[in-house]
Order: C-alpha cells, then structure tokens, then sequence
C-alpha cells in the first residue's frame, strides 16, 4: 500500500509540475510528461520499480484514446477514409519496412533481424501523435486525418506483426511459435495471456475474429442503449462512469481473446457509437482516464529511457534515431507528394509520423523473448525508439516554424489582391470570429481571416476565403492582410493577453482602422479602453443577460417584462462599468485600489436604493407608459374645431 | 428664432427615395436638430430623459414618417408612449410642451384623391390625424397642418420629389425664423410644397 500510494504521488506529482511548465513554454504536454519521465527515472531506479510492467498498464490509455477517436469520427467518415487508410497506411508501412531491412541487409545484418527492424522501426506512436494533434485541434484537417489513416492501418498491421515474429525465430521453434500470435497481441491491453483460441488454424480464427468484430458493432448498435438508460434510471454519475469503462474495458477484452488487436476494437466500437446520442457522455466519462493513463505512459517512456547505455553508446544511438527520422520523414513526404496532401497539412503528416512507437517496444520485448534480435541490438533499438518519440514534440514546434514560414511566403503572392478588396480583418476564427464572419460574408462583405491555431484555415481557404494562417498580432502578418487599408479590424482571438497586445499595436500605428475587440471581462474592458479601443465587446455578457431573462421568464415572470427587466439591468450595468473605469487602475489589484472601492461601494449603495425605491430602474420603462388623463387634465376649449393654443385659458 | 426638433421614423428607410430625400435637404440646417428614431434606438430602448430633455430644449416638434395603416411606424408610436409622459406633457405639472408647434410630415402611397368620402380610402387624411391632433392638445401644443407628399412612390419620377424637398427646406426655414403664419395654418387643412405660400411669405426663401 505504502508502495503505491508513493509511486501514485511520485508519478503524478511529476505530471502536475512538469506538463505546465511544458505547456507554458509551448512544448506541449507530451514532452512535459516525457521529462517528467526523465526526471523521475533515477528515483524509480533506487525504488526498483517495473518501469516496462507500469508501461504495460499504462498502454490502455492508447485504447481508450482510438476509443474516443472512433467517438469523433462517423462511419459514413470511416468509409470516405477507406483508400488512405489502405493505400497512405499499406504504402508507408511496406515502404518504410522495405527501406529499413535493405540498409540492415547492406549492414550485414541476417535477413530475419533486418525484417524485424524494418517491422519495428515502420510503426509511429499513435499515442503521443494522437495526443499532439487532438492538443493543437489539428484532428480534422487533412493532415491530422491522414495521419489518423497510417496510424490505423499500423494498428491493424501490428497484429499480423505479432503473429509473424514467432515465425522469424530459429525455424525449430515453428510449431510453439504460433501460441505467441494471441498473447503477443494483447500488447496494448495489459500483457495477459488469455489466448484460447491461438491453437485454431488460419480460417479458424479469421472466424473467430469476424465474429469479435460482429459482437462489438452489435453492443454497439443494440446493446449500448438500453444499457445506458437502464443505468440513467439510478441517477448516479459515477455508475456511468463505470458503464462506460466497462464498455472499453469488456471490448479489449474480448478482442484480446480473439486475437486481435484491442485499440482497434475499441475505435471500431467508438465509430458504431458516434451517431449515438450517448457520445458526449461516454467521451467526458473516459476521457480523464485516458488523460491520466497516457500521461502514465508517456512519464514511463522517460523513465525507461537507459541512460547508461544511452551515455555509452551516444553518438551511435543518436545517429541511428536521426536516420530513423529522416528515413520515415522522407517516405512520409514522398507519399504526401503522391497522395496530394498539400500545404502545411503536408508537413504536419511528415513531421508527425516520422518517429518511431509504442508499438515498437512491444514488438521488441517480443523478438528478446523469440530470441530474433541479440539483446544488445534490441536494447539499443529500444534506446532509439524512445529517443525518437522523445524528440516528436521538437518535430511538431519544427511544423511550426515551417507553417510560420509559409504564410510569410504567400504574403507577396496575394498583396495585390488584399488592397483592393478585402477592407475588414477578422483576427481568430474561432468560436466568436467564425459567427461574426459569417454575418459579415452573408451580407456580401469581403474579410481577410487571420488565425493560429485553427485546423479549418484550409477548408476555408478551399471555399475562397481570405485565409491566413499565423500569429496575427505580429505586424508583418497585419501588413499582409492590408491593415494599412483596412477599414475595420476585429479581434476575436481567445487570449486576453494577445487581445491587448494586437488592439494596442493597431491603435497607436494605425489609427484610421475602426477596432472591435472581443473582451474577456470587465477588467479587460477597461484595459482595452486604456489601449485606445472604444468599440468592445463583452464575449459572453449578452448570452448571460440571457440567460438572466430565462431565469426571470422561469420564475414565472411574463415575457416582456422580463425582456425589460433585463435591458433596464444592461442599461444599469453599462453605466457603472462607465463610472468604475474612471477609477480602475491596472496595475493595482482592484480590492487594493481604495478609490475603486469607495466608488464600487458608492454604485451598489445606489443600485441597492433605486432597487427597492419602487423598482425605478428594473422595469421603469412599463411603470412610465400611458396613464389615461381624467378630465381634469384636459383643459382645452371644446367648441374649437381646431386645436387653438393661443385660445383664452 | 425657433429651435426645431425632426423626428424621422421609418423602418424601411434606405428603400424610401422620399424620406431619405426630405432627411439629406434639412438634416443640415442651422437650427434644426435632426433624430433618425430607428437610428437612435435599433432595439425600442427609448431613453425617456434624454428625450424630454431634448423637446425642452426645442420650439417646433416635427414627425417625420410614412403614414403606416393610417398611424406612425411603431417606434414613433412607442416613442409618444413613454415620453409623453403624464406630469411632463399632460395632467397634473405636464405642462413643459405648452405652446410648442407640433408638425407632421408625412408621405403617402395613394393620391390626394383616395383620401375623400369618394376615394378608396374613404376618409379625408386630416381623419386619420386625429389621434395626434388630440395628443397635441392634450399636451397643449399648437397642432400644424400636416406637410403632406401624395403618391409618394411615383414621386420621384417626375418633378414632385425635388419640389416637396425644396418646400420642406422652406418650410423649416420659415418656422426657425418665425415667419411662418399661425393664425392662418388653423383654417387649413393640409400643405402641400405649391401650397405653401399660404402660410409663408414670399415664395422664394431669402434666409438659409
């Protein structure tokens, strides 16, 4: 117990330090965990830990990780894949193997090690790479499917993999070899030996793997329903939870037990449930658990990296590693070039799948075990394996650089066009600057996109939208989407930080250009205000006045006064944001600011009067309407046919 | 000189040649202050003391609208809802309008004929005016003649647009500097931009 609850700590407490600062300096999390891996390993060495045992365990997250990519992708999806997934996942994995095993064959390796090299090295991590690309919302660009298609088809190719290594082995070993092809398997699923029926031959067990795959889209499609309702009628969220691990848990089971692989059982069982209206649910229910065991994975791919033969053997392993990138990145891009993935999509399926995987440990466990590979060679393959996954994250802050690169190579190429055209900016494409740009683009008006982050740019690229990909609050880009004429800039970026920094820049340079600037909150309002903004918008203050009117409306108020209700508390709010910013000063914290006290407490005094004066400010506007006028108000002569002010009173 | 305040009401204005024409002629005028209603309050939020404060500080009151199913536009009607208020216009201390003119400008789709007993809208323009001429004196304010463009769809085809302009302009003028008539405005009904010699002095405007 005492044991546990000290590698529990041990293992998260280096996640919890390492990941933010990892994030912070923009590596993401993956190499966060890695070195956090890396720092821990001396440690686990005094303690003797089973690094590759915690590892094993640690794989599950690679399944429930498919699971929820299978989640996210409809089968109508799965099948437009069908050609990349066979064509882009077949030709790099045959390739790349190829390649490998003629330049271990040129080395004088025996042809049965070089076949297991090649296998080995052929195989990318879909672990860190899905991560990565989920991480960067990278996951539907074309890229991020292509890659998802190779990763795929590596999984499905790794079975025939395990059950083909037992056959490279001395060829007296043949007829025991076979029993492998189901223990081996289970690679991702915890290493058991649950293999029952590994004695059947070949078309005994293809049946037995159609039916596995037949009862996991059946409990998909049928059974998951009535499951999950049954299970709502407890009203207990963890029971869900548990429901839904199970579900994952049960269909790696059962796909071990088949002999096949139990991430592509779980992603097949995602796609079957992709169009089910438990999708949400099961993937906010497995993804912490995916979370935190990839995250186990990736601290015990740091952890096992062997520094003494790392220390030993540097230069060579090192070479060997860049060569292995090199090699992959180059087929990569070759068949990027054939399958016409284009633009920065191309160096994204290039850089992201150059390294080698998780599977790869696997597989080498195995050929020890089969004796395929002398122990030095697979403990030094094994050095170059993590070594490459180590160096992924560098890949993916290489991709972009280049994507940097490329939006600075198109500017010349469409200046001329932005001058004349487009004169409003939108800055961010996301969950703001897409609505806003479609309003403006329905009602014919032209706009340059500018955004970072987003995986669509090239989507909308392809349906003749302005596009540029990059950090729009650096001046060159604004230069390049014609900040100089433009008329309008909106800044719908999601960090407040960049926000600032982009409404200042343009305010003090070019002033002539009308900025409306997404605020994050009050205080940024205020901010926006001192950079020389007037136009800005609270992001979510007009969706929570909205909400406040259902709650009125739910409350039994009637519709439009709970319409006036809340405009009048607008009206009302507008008002003390004016009179607070008076007093607002953003370098001191407003609690320690003693004249935004005084005066905040000055303003709720007043709301707190006029509130219960009579309710003159909520609903003013209904207490003011007509009042009939009796007859005492009207002192106007009656014989006048036409109203005569100058009359006698 | 009087200090005139224009209201103009029009949902529809950027497809209204005839209002969009009356706004571009007088909106600019010394003297007069021109208030774009939808312009000002897109969403009906009409800030009653800012528009009291302005009819205080006003002599002339003018409407400018299309007649809509014989009535203002909505937010007009909306706006004579919440600022005429009671002990600001009318009962009890309403009395702060007393003696202002109020005007209306209006336009009309169907000739000056279909506004007869034998027309096909069966009343006389002025009938459909009642309720603002009662408004007007309930607030005791001097109700004018209403300044009227018929066919107000066709006028811009031939010569009628340009001279309703050029008389309203006149019109505006001649209330800032007072010579507009008064005591002869009570015996007529409506004006029209030829008619309006009536109440004017000279034909040609020498102020502006």
């Amino acid at each position: 117990m005492g044991d546990f609850l000290l590698l529990a700590t041990l293992f998260l407490g280096a996640g919890v330090i390492a990941v933010p600062l990892a994030t912070r300096l923009g590596l993401g999390s993956v190499l966060g965990y890695l070195l956090a891996g890396i720092a821990l390993s001396p440690i686990l060495g005094l303690l003797h830990v089973d690094v590759i045992a915690i590892q094993h365990f640690a794989e599950f997250g690679v399944v429930m990780m498919l699971f929820i990519v299978g989640l996210e992708l409809e089968p109508r999806r799965l099948w437009e894949m069908r050609g990349r997934l066979l064509g882009l996942g077949g030709l790099q994995v045959g390739i790349t193997a190829a390649v490998v095993i003629a330049i271990c064959l040129s080395f004088g390796m025996p042809w049965r090690q070089g076949v297991a090299v090649g296998f080995i090295i052929a195989l990318s991590s879909t672990a860190i790479v899905l991560q990565t690309l989920t991480e960067r919302g990278l996951m539907n660009s074309d890229g991020g499917r292509s890659s998802l298609s190779v990763l795929l088809f590596q999984d499905i190719a790794v079975i025939f993999m395990l059950a083909l290594f037992p056959l490279l082995s001395a060829p007296d070993l043949f007829g025991s070899a076979v029993t492998y092809g189901g223990e081996s398997a289970s690679g991702h699923g915890g290493g058991s030996d649950l293999a029952p029926f590994a004695g059947l031959p070949g078309w005994g067990q293809g049946l037995v793997s159609l039916a596995a795959i037949a009862i996991v889209v059946g409990i998909g499609s049928y059974l998951t329903r009535p499951l999950f309702r049954f299970i709502a009628m407890a009203r207990l969220r963890e029971l869900f939870t548990a429901a839904a691990l199970m579900l994952v848990v049960g269909i790696a089971l059962l796909m071990t037990l088949a002999g096949l692989s139990p991430a592509l059982g779980a992603f097949l069982a995602g796609v079957v449930l992709a169009n089910s209206e438990y999708r949400h649910e099961l993937e906010s229910h497995i993804d912490p658990f995916r979370g935190l065991l990839l995250g186990l994975f990736f601290i015990t791919v740091g952890a096992a990296v062997d520094f003494q033969l790392l220390a030993d053997q540097f230069w060579s392993t090192l070479g060997m590693t860049l060569g292995v990138i090199v090699i992959k990145a180059l087929i990569l891009f070759a068949l990027s070039l054939v399958f016409r993935i284009g633009g920065s999509d191309r160096w994204l399926f290039t850089l992201g799948l150059a390294q080698a995987g998780e599977f790869g440990f696997v597989l080498l466990t195995l050929t020890v075990s089969e004796n395929i590979l002398p122990t030095p060679v697979s403990s030094q393959l094994l050095l170059v394996v993590a070594l490459s996954m180590l160096l992924t994250p560098g890949l993916f802050v290489l991709y972009d650089r280049i994507c940097v690169i490329m939006a600075k190579r198109r500017e010349p190429a469409e200046a001329d066009e932005i001058d004349s055209t487009a004169d409003i900016i939108i800055a961010g494409h996301g969950r703001v600057g897409g609505i806003v740009n479609r309003m403006l683009r329905a009602y014919g008006h032209d706009t340059t996109v500018l955004d970072y982050s987003s995986s669509q740019l090239e989507a909308l690229r392809a349906f003749g939208f302005k596009v540029f990909f990059g950090d729009a609050s650096r001046p060159d880009l604004l230069h390049a989407a014609g900040i100089e004429n433009a008329k309008l800039l909106i800044v719908a970026l999601d960090n407040r930080d960049q926000i600032t920094e982009l409404v200042r820049y343009v305010c003090k340079h070019h002033p002539h250009v009308h900025v409306i600037a997404r605020a994050t909150s009050r205080e940024h309002v205020y901010d926006l205000y001192a950079v020389g903004c007037r136009d800005m918008i609270r992001e979510t203050f007009d969706s929570s006045v909205r909400i406040g009117r259902s709650a009125f409306e739910a409350l039994g108020a009637h519709a439009f006064d709970a319409e006036q209700m809340s405009r009048a508390f607008v009206q009302e709010d507008r008002k003390m944001l004016r009179e607070m910013a008076e007093v607002y000063d953003p370098e001191i914290p407003n609690h320690k600011n003693p004249a935004f006290v005084t005066r905040a407490r000055e303003v709720l005094a007043r709301q707190q009067d006029e509130l219960s004066g009579g309710g003159r400010v909520l609903g003013a506007m209904n207490d003011r309407r007509w009042s009939p006028p009796t007859p005492k108000d009207v002192r106007v002569e009656r014989d006048q046919a036409r109203s005569d002010p100058d009359a006698p009173d | 000189m009087s200090r005139i305040l224009v209201y103009f009401a029009h949902p529809g204005r950027r497809y209204s040649r005839a209002n969009l024409g009356m706004a571009d002629t007088v909106s600019h005028l010394a003297g007069v202050t021109y208030i774009d209603l939808y312009e000002h309050y897109p969403r009906h939020d009409i800030d009653i003391e800012t528009e009291q404060d302005r009819l205080l500080e006003h002599d002339v009151i003018v409407f400018q609208f299309p007649l809509f199913w014989y009535s203002t536009p909505s937010l007009l009607k909306d706006w004579i809802d919440l600022v005429l208020e009671h002990g600001f216009a009318y009962g009890e201390g309403g009395e702060r309008l007393r003696d202002k003119a109020l005007l209306c400008a209006i336009t009309c789709s169907s000739s000056e004929e279909a506004y007869s007993s034998e027309g096909f809208q069966h009343y006389p323009l002025r009938t459909f005016l009642t309720p603002l001429e009662q408004t007007a004196r309930l607030c005791q304010m001097r109700f004018l003649p209403p300044y009227v463009l018929y066919d107000s769809l066709k006028a811009s085809e031939d010569e009628r647009l340009g001279q309703h302009e050029l008389g309203y302009k006149r019109l505006m003028i001649g209330l800032r500097e007072g010579d507009f008539d008064y005591e002869r405005a009570r015996q007529i009904d409506s004006l029209k931009a030829d008619g309006l010699d009536a109440v004017l002095p000279a034909a040609e405007a020498t102020h502006g």
